[in-house]
């Protein structure tokens, strides 16, 4: 039998891409997971704040994906939890998808289709060449809520965190409120990398320091933690001599990136950014493999869940459309170029063709923004021009396009103007 | 009190070589650890290579041993089911002016009975691994140089001497040793042990061992050495370990493919007074990466996924020390670089030396084979499938980076010296090992601990005690 269309992972990325899929006509669809229950990271995210925009209420990280879950469920779509995938390749016409897990052993599973929604992980020390001792009590951000919210297990008494991402942000208060002291969250760069809304509710609320500039130099501890020392850093991220600070703690937290997972991605031969380290996609989520698509973290890391599923049933819908045959494969692609403070975006082509009416086009600044300008100009014409009060590279930014503006366009570019 | 025939002292890379040795003779043996588990000090951090044997002066042990060592590989690995590769060498020359001490060193190679060696032009040599500097102009190239993974070496010795009946004595530290008659009484904070022969493996440690048996007093000068391990996707930065031509300390910072596909650079060499310092240091690391890339170009040192510190036993006698001290106290002490290369060679030449003072005979069912976890990564997936349908359990992946399975974890667990901490799990399997360093890993890995050997999560340790990973259950459970 071969799929319509084959979802790798089943996190919030491949529940709204499965779903998506079936709205638009796929019939087999299947969902692979890794992981013993669908939900993806939002399992252990047990804080609020999730799907304001979606549902315009304040759910929890399960609750959220609950909503998606029972969708999948009500639809009937099928998923195999536990389930790894160790190997995508290309065939003729789609993909082949090499997987395994204790029910079902090893499957080779065909499908016209597949999305890409693996999500990130999260850097790890090593990352980072933190010098030091090497003592347990060293943890990943995302390790550490994972113990505490789904094993119900306290990592730590004496926390120092480094890294001001949003899990950083919000292990912070879970720590507190587990009754462990925060010491201080460093941050080498001179702002924050996680969303203003939990800087507020996380550390401001809690009294936990948030130290810009500033990065650990050295662990101690020969068999646990003991002790860090934190040092400021100049403008090349160098601790400067004599700011160094020792601080005693049993743990360290690590929240100093989210790497996308693009191993099986690479293994395909999927085309990757060195921005993003996600694949490179055009208008409709599709990656330079055809039939292969991609959304969620693996693409590009978001701030807010509720653009993985905006983001990842265009994917779906894509990928249900590629599987049935419809919709035209032509049409040339213009490059997306970026300026000014624009990192990135997603998509990195767009064929004026095949796109929709509108397309988002999402994007991230390098750096804190006040009052400046988005524009869209295609050649020398301008598109769009937009003032925000805000940018932060911590907080995803979107543009629209209109596909009636991009007719004759033989380049675009998004870029900032201050 | 227990009594063996012999006790070893140290359940490194030596001392698990020296009890492999001994075991194929009559005789009981123990082997006395400090630590949670085997490979736990010097063995386990250090370049993973086996040298070819060109290095070290004629006629020392170093050179004597390092040689017969590296022959003794490729039977030992195919007896452990170990992974070894004659991956190769080069020694780099950046320096014109230098280029007589590259002919030197391969001379001195010759001397030592190194077979394979040549000389080669920095042209050649390029066009055999294309990412060397163009500073080189030079490399004396020894083809059987190689790699292993130092953990499953001592492992699969370790192991293979189980099998034929040493036990093993895990954190239990040797105290003092007390001569009683013709045997030696040793102290352990859990038990005393009497032995006829006493085996000095104590590594960074050895000295202090020896000097409390022997009036000719020995010295350790450990020497700290900072490594940076690199991703496996810069894993074929180049093929063949990269060695820059010696200087005053040591072999200098090498680059060189690993065993299991990443790649090293390392180490710095600094003495230190603390024989436990295994901190890396900003300026140590720093000083790898800078060094690295004067053999090599275009490291992608942006990979590097973790960074380590080994120690090295160096001896003020710049040589092995190997042999009876004192009556019934035989010495593997200051072992250091090439310790690993010759590791299967000094447990030949000690356990024969030990065997005759004893007067003990070989056994006559000695069992040379020993089997490691499967590694089912490796595998076609004709033989994986066939493996999973045998145990469904090789089929939950548990480590999505190196690709896991709770089988391999479970095999770990129960193996012959099975793994009791994440680290055991990790160095038995690669769990953790890979690019997220076990940040997926580490919780699931707790639990299949927890549950097999009947533990409390929070009693799970990294590795030694006080190394528990989770401290107590949250307010709400």
């Amino acid at each position: 039998m071969k799929y319509d269309v084959i979802v790798i992972g089943g996190g919030p990325a491949g529940l709204a891409a499965a779903l998506a899929a079936k709205e638009n006509g796929a019939q087999e669809i299947l969902i692979l997971e890794r992981e013993k229950e669908l939900g993806g990271i939002l399992n252990q995210c047990i804080h609020n704040g999730f799907g304001l925009h979606t549902f315009k209420e304040e759910l929890t990280g399960p609750e959220y994906a609950a909503r998606f879950i029972d969708r999948v469920k009500e639809e009937n779509i099928p998923y195999l939890l536990s389930t790894t995938v160790i190997d995508l390749a290309r065939q003729e016409n789609g993909v082949t998808v090499t997987a395994v897990s204790r029910e079902n052993g090893l499957m080779t599973l065909e499908g016209s289709a597949a999305v890409l929604a693996m999500g990130c992980r999260e850097r790890p020390r090593g990352a980072l060449n933190i010098p030091g001792t090497r003592p347990a009590g060293i943890f990943s951000a995302g390790t550490a809520q994972r113990l505490v919210n789904l094993e119900g297990y306290l990592p730590g008494r004496e926390v120092v965190i480094l890294g001001s991402g949003d899990i950083g942000l919000i292990m912070a208060r879970r720590m507190t409120l587990e009754g462990a002291k925060v010491k201080c969250v460093a941050e080498i760069m001179p702002y924050s990398g996680g969303l203003k809304r939990n800087i507020v509710q996380c550390l401001n609320d809690y009294g936990i320091p948030l130290k810009l500039s500033h990065t650990v130099v050295d662990i101690r501890g020969k068999e646990r933690v003991e002790g860090v020392t934190i040092a400021q850093v100049d403008e090349h991220n160098k601790p400067i001599p004599g700011t160094e600070e020792d601080y005693s703690c049993d743990t360290l937290l690590l929240s100093v990136g989210l790497i996308p997972e693009n191993e099986l991605s690479r293994g395909i031969g999927v085309e990757l950014s060195p921005v993003t380290n996600g694949p490179k996609v055009n208008e409709s989520l599709g990656t330079n493999i055809p039939g292969v698509f991609a959304c969620g973290n693996v693409l590009h890391v978001h701030d807010l869940v509720d653009y993985v599923s905006e983001e990842a049933a265009e994917a779906g819908k894509n990928a249900a459309r590629y599987a049935a045959g419809s919709g035209t494969q032509e049409g040339v692609e213009i490059p997306v170029e970026t300026g000014g403070a624009v990192r990135y975006t997603v998509p990195s082509r767009i064929c004026p063709d095949r796109m929709e009416e509108e397309l988002v086009v999402r994007f991230r600044v390098g750096k804190n923004m006040r009052n400046a300008w988005v524009c869209v100009y295609a050649g020398e014409k301008e598109l769009l021009r937009r003032k925000r009060p805000v940018m932060a590279p911590g907080e995803m930014e979107q543009v629209k396009l209109k596909k009636e503006d991009l007719k004759d366009a033989l380049s675009l570019r998004v870029c900032t103007e201050e | 009190m227990k009594e063996y025939d012999i006790v070893v002292a140290g359940a490194g890379v030596i001392g698990c070589a020296t009890a492999r040795e001994l075991s194929r003779y009559t005789g009981s043996v123990a082997v006395l650890e400090k630590n949670a588990d085997v490979c736990e000090g010097t063995s386990k951090a250090n370049s993973a290579i086996i040298h070819a044997g060109f290095d070290a002066e004629p006629g020392t042990l170093k050179a004597k041993m390092n040689v017969r060592g590296n022959q003794m590989m490729d039977q030992l690995s195919k007896e452990l089911d170990i992974p070894f590769s004659r991956c190769g060498a080069f020694v780099v020359c950046l320096r014109e002016e230098e280029l007589p001490k590259l002919r030197e060193l391969y001379e001195r190679g010759l001397k030592n009975g190194v077979e394979g060696l040549s000389l080669l032009s920095g042209e050649e040599a390029r066009r055999l691994e294309p990412n060397l500097t163009k500073e080189v102009c030079g490399a004396l190239y020894a083809k059987t140089s190689g790699i292993v993974c130092p953990f499953e070496l001592t492992l699969g010795l370790a192991e293979s001497a189980a099998i034929n009946g040493v036990r093993f004595y895990f954190e239990t530290p040797v105290l003092s040793l007390e001569r009683q008659g013709e045997k030696w009484l040793v102290h352990t904070p859990k038990e005393d042990f009497l032995a006829k022969a006493v085996v000095n493996c104590a590594g960074v440690h050895s000295d202090e061992l020896h000097n409390m048996v022997s009036e000719k007093k020995l010295k350790i000068q450990v020497r700290k050495g900072e490594y940076c391990l690199l991703d496996k996707s810069a894993g074929k930065h180049v093929g063949r370990t990269i060695f820059q031509l010696p200087g005053k300390y040591g072999k200098g910072v090498l680059v060189s493919p690993t065993i299991h596909g990443n790649l090293l650079l390392g180490p710095t060499a600094e003495d230190v007074e603390d024989r436990e310092n295994v901190r890396t240091t900003a300026s140590g690391l720093q000083d790898v990466l800078e060094k690295s890339a004067l053999g090599v170009k275009d490291v992608p040192t942006r990979q590097v996924i973790t960074s380590f510190t080994g120690l090295r036993a160096h001896e003020l006698g710049d040589d092995f020390v190997l042999g009876e001290a004192a009556p019934g106290f035989f010495d593997a002490a200051g072992i250091e670089s090439p310790g690993l290369s010759s590791a299967a060679a000094i447990g030949e030449s000690l356990a024969a030396e030990i065997a005759q003072k004893l007067a003990l005979g070989k056994k006559e069912h000695f069992d040379p084979i020993r089997r490691g976890v499967p590694k089912l990564k490796e595998m076609s997936l004709a033989e994986r499938r066939k493996m999973i349908e045998k145990n469904p359990a090789y089929g939950n992946i548990i480590c999505r980076c190196e690709e896991i399975s709770e089988g391999e974890i479970l095999d770990a667990i129960h193996g012959v010296l099975g793994a009791k901490t994440l680290d055991g799990v990790k160095r038995r399997t690669r769990a953790g090992m890979g690019r997220c360093q076990s940040g997926f890993c580490s919780p699931r890995v707790m639990e299949i601990l927890s549950r097999e050997l009947s533990l409390e999560l929070s009693q799970i340790r990294k590795n030694q005690d006080g190394s528990q990973i989770v401290l107590t259950r949250t307010r709400g459970e």
